[in-house]
């Protein structure tokens, strides 16, 4: 699994090398696991006596692999003890004690409660909840756009494929960084709070995001959602059965309407029964700004844009190479069967192309989270943004940086894992 | 990234610097030392704040910061142009500072207790007294701070003004959006672009933006008073005395100089004056220079050179900016600049 991850990460570009390092280290020494494994296997007979152990395959392989621990662990003790010498020389604090102090800034937006009388440990997770965000809302809609994009580029339709083309040349070619502050320009320039544009009844556009009406809570609404939850459970047993029953009997069963009544109709459903509760959280002009309803701050919203647009560019490509590396023989089979195109697409071309796609798609959606810390460029509290203001709070660089590392990482290992086993589960069968 | 960057150079140059101070000579600290072999003093100052450093449309630096750094050149050596000034936003500051990457931060850097002590840092008197101010636009109507409730706020990351404000707010119940962006150039141009409603940072620096970025400065007004105490000083790495003095006495030189009536018009004719105080300054009765670690002559270059503190805030402050010198005076003229005895 970790030399699977290998490729993926390798491909994201090199704004986070720490990770690329780890990964490779990690790599190295599991392919030399297994090359090791594969030639004690056979248990080759060695005449006594006859040989130096330097000359025995199993021992080169434990020497070097302990050699290269060796240096490894030494090259690290060395450097954390000469940056911890050399901190306390010049006398700067070191150590994690800050983690509890009054951080006393506030933060911009935050999808938790925070206080400026809150610790910094405290105002960093707000960070890392404002990345994770931006990277899972990104990473969501670049997926959307990305496989239409791409689709549309192998569509053929001229003009179709052409506007994609057109998006992708101009999207992929232009750094992230001008993508992000050219959205966060535009939202600048839309109009004050006072003449905000109105798109419908209670929602506003304008230089302090996008703010839009929200119902209010209700209890009821729990039960809506346990309804949406089993209507999704059913929906996916309803495709299973009629996968099933296609396989067993030949007969087609168009299961996308029925699915959409279940996961849509239980929840309507469940809010009738309980006499239809609802009332709108109306957002008003209120002194300086809107109150109420639901907000999505400008930096929010040009940093999801500029990384989406960027990324998605990239995703179209991976898809269209995904969809013609399938064999031209398979589609012209499947046309001489009659299928279809949406057939084909869905049952001989993607199951075929996400083999190639997903890998890459991998990369993209790391690097898609690793670009999520620009948001720092335009304002927005990520962790990178949060992590600057406690490193020049507490004046501990080393510690700040070393969080801001270690929770990147953890997040990139964590959508490498995930997308991992997914790529398990669409990878080729061969027995 | 840049911070990351830095800070990989502060763990480096940590890692020489250890090196670099059992072999140092017993005269020389390693910072003169390191001046002295560059041939210039590198200078850590703002990216771009009115009055106090700005580059010119030549790539010229001007400012009260930026006069600083050449008093150090002019003091050490013999030319206040051999600075080279490195911009630094709020955040990178410290590890550039902290790493070596400069000699000295003259950055709008208020001094306070944990940078002074957990930063490992020593600071030189204050250089300029300010404190937290507000501009806002006219239309929004507010005239107080009072009036802010729920105002989106531009502030520089990591300053003392976001700590002051979060307190200030705090204090009176009141709720605020913070806008963090540390380049200067955004966090001004969402101000002016009506991102903010409220641009926060030290008080001395808003008439400059009034002045020069906004489309019709008249539009805007700073509200009256400061909201916290921002002394400005020179900052540098702890454990270099030697270096930490010279950055000490350069400023009093500036503040003395200016009492005495020694300005860089008529310095060459003060060298013949009787005054004692005046004669041991410019080296002409005692060699005060030796004990620093420089030539006789080091104070006489900067007033010459660069001038005294008077000229100093005058040709900073002076119109346009037309910022009243208030505490900033001497404090004869009821002014906190008060220059400790050189003899």
């Amino acid at each position: 699994m970790i030399s699977a991850a290998v490729p993926l990460s390798c491909a994201g570009g090199g704004d986070f090398s720490l990770i690329h390092f780890f990964l490779l280290s990690d790599n190295m020494a599991s392919s030399e696991d297994s090359a090791t494994e594969k030639l004690t296997a056979p248990d080759r007979v060695t005449p006594k006596g006859d040989t130096s152990i330097f000359n025995s395959m199993a021992f080169r392989g434990i020497a070097y692999q302990v050699l290269l621990a060796a240096f490894v662990i030494l090259g690290g003790l060395y450097l954390y003890i000469n940056v911890n010498a050399n901190l306390e020389r010049q006398g700067i604090a070191t150590g994690w004690s800050f983690f509890n102090e009054n951080a006393g800034f506030d933060i911009g937006e935050s999808p938790i409660e925070y206080d400026s009388e809150d610790s910094y440990g405290f105002a960093l997770w707000v960070g890392v909840l404002n990345t994770l965000r931006v990277a899972f809302v990104g990473i969501i809609l670049a997926t959307i756009l990305g496989v239409f994009m791409g689709i549309a580029r192998t569509s053929r339709n001229w003009l179709l494929s052409k506007v994609a083309n057109v998006y992708v040349e101009i999207c992929r070619n232009v750094p992230v960084v001008l993508h992000v502050l050219f959205w966060a320009t535009v939202v600048r320039f839309l109009p004050h709070p006072k003449q905000a544009i109105t798109p419908f009844d209670g929602a506003f556009l304008m230089n302090r995001g996008i703010v839009f009406p929200i119902p209010n809570e209700h209890p009821a609404y729990i039960w809506v959602g346990v309804a949406f939850v089993l209507g999704v459970i059913g929906a996916i047993f309803l495709g299973r059965w009629a996968q099933r029953r296609r396989e067993m009997t030949g007969q087609y069963i168009p299961t996308f309407l029925w699915g959409c009544v279940i996961v849509i109709g239980l929840p309507l459903a469940a809010w009738l029964v309980q006499g239809a509760p609802l009332t709108w959280n109306v957002p008003a002009l209120r002194g300086f700004n809107f109150q109420g309803g639901m907000a999505l701050s400008p930096e929010y919203a040009a940093l999801v844009v500029g990384v989406t647009v960027y990324t998605a560019a990239f995703i179209a490509e991976i898809v269209r190479a995904g969809i013609q590396s399938v064999p031209h023989g398979q589609i012209e089979a499947a046309r001489a069967l009659g299928l279809r195109p949406s057939f084909i697409m869905h049952y001989v071309t993607m199951p075929q192309a996400l083999r190639v796609i997903v890998p890459p798609t991998a990369s993209q959606y790391l690097s898609l989270t690793k670009n999520s810390s620009l948001g720092v460029l335009i304002g927005y509290p990520d962790l990178v943004n949060i992590g600057n203001t406690t490193l020049n709070q507490t004046g501990q660089a080393v510690e700040a940086i070393a969080i801001m590392m270690i929770v990147y990482l953890s997040i990139s290992l964590a959508i490498s894992t995930f997308m991992n086993l997914y790529n398990r589960l669409v990878a080729i069968k061969e027995r | 990234m840049k911070t990351f960057i830095t800070a990989v150079a502060a763990i480096a140059f940590a890692g020489a610097m250890a090196v670099d101070t059992k072999t140092a000579m017993a005269e020389d600290g390693p910072t003169l030392k390191a001046v002295k072999a560059r041939g210039e003093v590198i200078c850590g100052v703002h990216q771009g704040r009115y009055g106090f450093a700005i580059a010119d449309s030549q790539g010229k630096w001007k400012g009260l910061d930026v006069d600083f750094c050449r008093a150090v050149a002019a003091a050490t050596l013999g030319d206040s142009e051999k600075v080279k000034y490195i911009p630094l936003g709020s955040v990178q500051r410290f590890p550039a500072l902290q790493s070596g990457e400069v000699d000295m931060l003259s950055r709008t850097t208020t001094i306070t207790l944990t940078r002074d002590s957990a930063l490992g840092l020593n600071f030189g008197p204050p250089t300029f007294y300010t404190g937290t101010g507000f501009m806002v636009r006219k239309s929004i109507g507010a005239t107080t701070v009072d009036q802010m409730a729920g105002a989106a706020i531009c502030v520089f990351p990591g300053s003392t003004t976001e700590k002051n404000i979060a307190s200030l707010f705090k204090s009176k119940g009141m709720k605020f959006t913070p806008v963090v962006i540390e380049s200067s150039k955004q966090l001004v141009g969402a101000y002016m672009s009506g991102r903010c409603d409220v641009l926060a940072m030290d008080q001395a620096g808003l008439p400059g933006h009034q002045q020069y970025d906004a489309k019709k400065p008249a539009d805007h007004l700073i509200i009256p008073g400061v909201y916290s105490k921002e002394p400005l000083g020179i900052g540098v790495r702890a454990g270099d005395d030697q270096w930490f003095d010279i950055i000490k006495w350069v400023t009093h030189a500036t503040f003395n100089a200016e009492e005495w009536g020694v300005s860089s018009k008529n310095v060459d004719s003060m060298l013949k004056t009787k005054d004692p105080n005046v004669k041991r300054l410019l080296g002409a009765s005692a060699d005060l220079g030796k004990k620093l670690g420089l030539d006789k002559q080091w104070a006489y270059r900067i007033i010459k050179q660069v001038g005294n503190y008077g000229e100093i805030y005058e040709s900073n402050w002076g119109p346009p900016l037309s910022l009243a010198r208030g505490i900033n005076n001497l404090w004869t003229n009821g002014g906190l600049m008060y220059g400790f005895p050189m003899k």
